[in-house]
């Protein structure tokens, strides 16, 4: 299996390894199918030049949740679990673009329950604009035979509400 | 209408604040060609997605990545029952309509993720308007900003996720 990553092994400050892609007009294309989005200012430059008035097609909303999630997991491992995702888009990502991700660790925490958080902000970056912030509340295990997934019910609190 | 004099909100827009619409089940069960399609989109090698092993070790059998929560609604771009084009996330293009606000964009995200989603899930979702706020002016044109949450079911009604979209509609300032 891939790498676990134990909640105890975390500390605040600490910053995820970087992740740059290129973007290009497949990357935001296979997104937008991938997502079922068939809107055309993910697949259609004119139309995306005309009516939206960018320059291109650019990433769509639920491709970028996806992209933000693989990113994450990629440093959590297949135990961790994504309890909550906020982003804010400030503006978009087109083909020719080289983004990059950057995450820094903001806050652990175990709840009630007993289940390991960990607080995220993670960044998506083109050259030196945001384009794309990212708070994320994502589940750890705390010792070697826990895992989050088993947690459902009162004992699974994504949103900081009960078990905190 | 000028750009910068925007109607009031209309009273058929306020009485739907706070209260669910369009409920309905996804058009599809869950399937595992989104997901691998999806994980190689984005090129998510996580083991969860593609080793059957892993996922029955940690999660009883094959889920669904959690951002993929809203693919199980979004509807076919063409089918032979439909008279006319589906939209995705209908209040918002209601809302598009009903404020004289053409254009929109979703300036913020927020997923919430509860149970699993499983592969041969029938998903059901409801959507609610939570806001809409007073005039605004950004770099896009003058609008307003709203907030839908879209509540997401299984068939044994729990709860697997909620998605709280903020989104802006405008004008768009004349060239």
């Amino acid at each position: 299996m891939s790498t676990i990553l134990i909640h105890n092994d975390v500390t605040v400050g600490d910053t995820l390894p970087e992740l740059g892609i290129n973007v290009t007009a497949t990357t935001v294309v296979l997104g937008a199918l991938a997502s079922r989005d068939w809107r055309p200012m993910h697949h259609d430059k004119n139309f995306a030049i005309e009516r939206n008035g960018t320059k291109d097609i650019f990433l769509n909303t639920p491709n970028q949740a996806a992209w933000f999630e693989r990113y994450i997991t990629d440093w959590t491992g297949p135990t961790g679990r994504l309890g909550r995702m906020t982003f804010h888009m400030n503006t978009s990502v087109f083909p020719g673009d080289l983004m990059v991700f950057r995450g820094t660790v903001t806050g652990t925490e175990t709840d009630a329950t007993g289940c390991g958080w960990v607080d995220l902000d993670v960044t998506l970056m083109v050259g030196d604009v945001t384009t794309t912030t990212c708070v994320v509340r994502v589940a750890l295990p705390v010792h070697d035979d826990d895992n989050p997934w088993d947690r459902s019910g009162n004992n699974w609190h994504p949103d900081g509400g009960n078990g905190v | 209408m000028n750009s910068k004099e925007l109607a009031e909100i209309p009273a058929e827009v306020l009485t739907k604040l706070g209260q669910f619409q369009y409920e309905e089940e996804g058009g599809f069960p869950v399937e595992h060609s989104y997901i691998w399609t999806t994980c190689a989109a984005t090129e998510n090698g996580n083991p969860l997605f593609w080793n059957d092993d892993i996922a029955t070790e940690l999660t009883d059998g094959p889920i669904a990545p959690p951002t993929m929560l809203s693919v199980w609604f979004r509807p076919h771009h063409w089918s032979p029952a439909l008279t006319e084009p589906a939209v995705p996330l209908k209040s918002h293009f209601d809302l598009k309509k009903e404020l004289d606000l053409p254009e929109a964009i979703i300036s913020s995200n927020t997923m919430t993720f509860h149970d699993p989603v499983r592969i041969g899930d029938r998903v059901r979702s409801r959507q609610v308007l939570r806001s809409v706020s007073d005039p605004k002016t950004t770099k896009l044109g003058r609008g307003r900003f709203w907030v839908i949450d879209v509540e997401y079911l299984n068939q044994n009604d729990a709860l697997l996720g909620v998605e709280s979209y903020t989104a802006f509609g405008y004008q768009r300032e004349p060239s």
